[in-house]
């Protein structure tokens, strides 16, 4: 099953199961999606459950925020998260804070969802990962989907949660088509929030990773499994809550540590992973944790300078062998 | 024997202009105030002036009310307006911190939108809302506890002044952000036409936060979908030092709506203010959203750090309270038409003075909230994780 028709069956049965879940973005309705998740439901739910909006970001973000408050259960989709920089303040001030500063009175069981981090040579503008700047901010709750089984069992987790969820999805995985088992495909599955998943087992190096750099850390393991490295690789699912206790506790078994991730590395998700092991773990470490992360520049649009701004396969082999000590000397600084 | 008056048709067009005595009456009998208490006969009384009309029909000048609601709009305008007062006591003794922005001035817009709708309709306004949280329902003590930060709070003590809210009056608060209350209301709109309530919502915000682009997103969504929502803009002329006419190219904000109709009320007249959100739910529910802007002012500054006299004259201030206060208004209409003496309404409130007193030094005993509350509500379903306090190997909590 692709990651689209993982997300897209798992919008259906939410939306089937439950009246009070609606669809709003641009182009979610009679565009089909801009990315085409939002498929056939239009045709499904009717207008006035799958909304196509204005190019109105900070309007039909807040107007979802307040009929979250009301008590509907709103998915709200931006065509990618760079554009949810123009709602922000509804994502945090009034999403993420309501419920504490209401002391419980106004709860917002909303779901804001869409693709995030570096696509394919659409520039500085439409690249950045969004998930560190979100995952800082008590309130919400941040998912990161790799494989279809994610899609479908993050999103509907998400649906269902009465908190606010920021749901990172990644364009390049929408096609990627992954086995899912017939547990999967039931309309009841459901994954629980807050809970990574070991992809690989693994003894000798931890490796984290989310989205799409998942499928760049499995090829990795691949690849170290030849040169006689062990690696455990953990795909977060959840940026917040972080499942600290599944990383410390692989960490604790291999004693050294990998983290990659897309976005900007400075006050990254890497740097929280990092701070928690040495926190909880520090004396099970046999070497500095090593961080794998976007160049910190803006994303660049010549192919070949794309490509040095993203991590790449050899990055996560080459940081593994060195968090083992088995590897060549670091290359001079260009 | 019902009692109509018709507003002689001398010029009203100044806006400092008492409620005229010219209002003929010829008082026959006194009616003890409690009797007038229970007094349902309808009067009909003018308001001030007309209401401006943009794109629609306005309401007629004339409300109907009766003596009871008469005396509950003195009731409730008085209250309020102790309230605010006690309040700014509060914050110069530091019992209140942080922010603290004050209504006296602005009651009648609380008052007269109450009594013209349900508490099924929803309101929500940014963090001048003290009153707004009265007239749906919130006690004195509530608010009290809750700007001096102690467990009987309204947010039991971890919101303030800014975040009052009442999910089961319809009042979602309470919003700290200018402007961002705006969507948010459409929302509450959305959500009451798609829930096939027949209620209506109404986002007040002020003539500074009438600027901000994400009102005009909402208003055009609103427009576009059909939705039973209400902008009120509580227009007191000043956008915390900025005047309005150095804020605004055009500051006639009911017009600013476009092809959104608007009425201008004078919001210092509680009857008008009544009528025009009567008129409003009306023609939100079948027409689509409105824009009503009310004419009101602030005695205070913008909030407690502001004195509110570097950008305006005391003259205007106590100008305005001479001629336009709304408290004062209803007084004068109880007065006029026999239906309270003034020692009567002095005595009602001396009792509200007493009422706020008690409410205070009851707040001043609820307690501080708990330190395990530094942790809760984060989430509605906290998952067990930990959250951390400043010195995560100190403080440490599982959210439940």
């Amino acid at each position: 099953m692709t990651v689209r028709d993982a997300l897209n069956s798992a919008l259906d049965e939410e939306m089937s199961a439950d009246p009070k879940v609606f669809l709003m973005g641009e182009e979610v309705g009679e565009y089909q999606g801009a990315y085409k998740i939002s498929k056939g439901l239009l045709d499904k739910y009717g207008p006035e459950r799958v909304l196509d909006t204005p190019i109105t970001e900070a309007g039909f973000t807040g107007i979802g925020v307040g009929a979250a408050y009301y008590g509907l259960r709103p998915v709200v989709e931006f065509m990618t998260f760079n554009f949810s920089m123009q709602a922000i303040d509804h994502i945090i001030n009034s999403a993420a804070k309501s419920n504490y500063m209401s002391a419980g009175q106004i709860s917002v069981p909303i779901v804001f969802r869409g693709p995030n981090g570096a696509a394919a040579g659409v520039g500085a503008q439409h690249s950045q990962c969004y998930a560190a700047w979100f995952a800082a901010c008590p309130g919400l709750k941040v998912l990161a989907p790799y494989s279809s089984e994610d899609a479908r069992g993050l999103l509907k987790a998400a649906i269902r949660d009465p908190d606010p969820v920021v749901f990172l999805e990644n364009e390049l995985l929408y096609g990627e088509s992954f086995p899912v088992s017939a547990e999967v495909l039931d309309s009841s599955f459901c994954l629980p929030i807050g809970k990574a998943k070991i992809e690989k087992a693994g003894k000798d190096v931890t490796i984290t990773a989310f989205s799409k750099m998942v499928g760049y850390a499995l090829k990795a393991a691949e690849i170290l499994t030849k040169e006689g490295i062990s690696a455990e690789v953990i795909n977060l699912r959840s940026i917040r809550p972080l499942d600290r206790p599944t990383i410390n506790d692989s960490v604790r078994k291999t004693n050294r540590l990998v983290t990659v991730e897309e976005g900007f590395p400075q006050h990254g998700v890497g740097a929280e992973i990092c701070t928690s092991i040495v926190e909880e773990s520090f004396g099970y470490l046999d070497a500095p944790v090593e961080r794998i992360a976007g160049a910190d520049v803006p994303m660049p649009y010549a192919a070949n300078l794309e490509r040095l701004a993203v991590p790449q396969v050899e990055d996560i082999v080459r940081a593994a062998k060195r968090a083992c000590y088995r590897s060549m000397p670091l290359a001079a600084a260009a | 024997m019902a009692l109509s008056y018709l507003a002689s048709s001398s010029s009203r067009s100044n806006l400092l202009k008492p409620l005229s005595a010219a209002l003929s009456c010829t008082p026959s009998f006194r009616r003890p105030i409690s009797s007038a208490a229970d007094d349902t006969r309808t009067l009909t009384i003018e308001t001030s002036i007309p209401f401006t009309a943009h794109q629609c029909e306005p309401p007629s000048r004339s409300v109907d009310t009766t003596p009871k609601e008469l005396l509950t709009f003195f009731r409730d305008m008085a209250t309020m307006r102790r309230m605010e007062i006690a309040a700014d006591s509060l914050y110069k003794a530091k019992l209140i911190r942080g922010f603290c922005h004050l209504y006296d001035g602005q009651e009648a817009v609380a008052v007269g939108m109450e009594t013209a709708i349900t508490k099924k309709d929803s309101i929500i306004t940014a963090y001048r809302d003290h009153c707004i949280f009265l007239s749906r329902g919130g006690t004195l003590l509530e608010i009290f506890s809750e700007l001096m930060g102690r467990q009987g709070g309204c947010s039991k003590g971890k919101g303030g002044s800014m975040h009052f809210y009442k999910k089961e009056a319809g009042f979602y608060g309470g919003h700290g952000i200018v402007g961002a209350q705006v969507p948010l209301g459409v929302g509450l709109a959305f959500a009451q036409k798609y829930s096939k309530d027949g209620t209506v919502a109404f986002a007040l915000y002020g003539d500074g936060a009438a600027n901000q682009g994400q009102l005009f997103e909402a208003l055009n969504i609103a427009a576009l979908w059909d939705l039973p929502a209400i902008l009120v803009c509580e227009n007191n002329h000043y956008g915390m030092g900025t005047a309005e006419w150095r804020a605004a190219k055009s500051p006639a904000y009911y017009k600013r709506g476009d092809y959104v109709p608007g009425l201008k009320v004078d919001g210092m007249d509680v009857l008008a203010v009544k009528q025009a959100c009567k008129f409003a739910k009306e023609h939100a529910l079948k027409n689509g959203p409105l824009i009503l802007e009310m004419d009101t002012y602030r005695y205070h500054g913008h909030s407690m750090s502001d004195p509110g006299s570097t950008y305006r004259t005391r003259d205007e201030i106590s100008g305005v309270r001479q001629e336009r206060d709304p408290v004062e208004r209803v007084r004068k209409l109880l007065l006029s038409h026999d239906l309270a003496t003034e020692k009567e309404l002095k005595d009602m409130e001396k009792e509200i003075r007493k009422e706020v007193d008690v409410a205070i030094a009851q707040a001043k005993e609820s307690p501080m909230p708990e330190p395990y509350e530094l942790f809760t509500n984060v989430y509605v379903k906290g998952l067990g994780v930990e959250a951390f306090g400043p010195d995560r190997k100190e403080v440490r909590a599982l959210l439940p």
